[in-house]
């Protein structure tokens, strides 16, 4: 299976994705710790790919998103954006809305917990 | 080779030459970036920052990009 075969069948098959430096329980970057922390946060439940195991995917998901960074969240198989993108939408609350239209669970009285320590 | 805040600023200004650019940073490896220009208008946050990673011309590239971190904001002027 080549990468984009196996990185299509991830995002098919999960409803949250990241593809992260590290695990979500061990990141290995701060970009990528800082969006596993929110959807963690958040009680999120999502398939963490970590990059670093596997030049191929890391190489290949950047051409598959046409995206140059890592971390890269994808939600029902759609590529959501990086680190700044997952940031500015957590504070803003659209990450809460497309979640809930995602039909994706997550907390939301810890997405205002979120959002209150960072007014 | 590592790159300055100067150099950035330079590569963003030629695909954006009206943009107000503002970055940060000094240790050669990370940096933060915020690019205001008319051009994103009507774009998702998605397309804004392709298009900046498009002017970096492959420095946030690979595993030896020169541009370790890059903090990025975009926006259309107010």
């Amino acid at each position: 299976m080549t990468a984009k075969d196996q990185i299509q069948e991830t995002i098919t098959a999960n409803d949250v994705v990241l593809f992260m430096k590290g695990t979500k329980s061990m990141p290995q970057c701060g970009f990528s710790s800082r969006v596993a922390g929110v959807l963690n946060f958040m009680g999120v439940e999502f398939a963490d790919v970590n990059v670093l195991a596997d030049e191929e995917i890391r190489q290949g998901i950047k051409e598959f998103s046409d995206w140059p960074t890592i971390p890269q969240l994808y939600v029902k198989g759609e590529f959501v954006g990086g680190c700044d993108i997952i940031t500015e939408m957590t504070l803003s609350g659209e990450l809460d809305t497309l979640f809930a239209d995602s039909g994706v669970t997550f907390d939301k009285d810890a997405a205002e917990k979120i959002r209150q320590a960072n007014a | 080779m590592p790159i300055t805040a100067h150099e950035i600023e330079t590569l963003l200004r030629e695909s954006f030459p009206q943009a107000k650019i503002t970055v940060q940073g000094d240790d050669g490896a990370h940096f933060a970036a915020e690019v205001i220009d008319e051009s994103f208008r009507g774009l998702n946050r998605v397309q804004q920052q392709r298009a900046v990673y498009t002017a970096l011309k492959g420095r946030m590239d690979g595993s030896h990009g020169e541009l370790h971190a890059l903090a990025l904001t975009t926006k259309a002027p107010a």
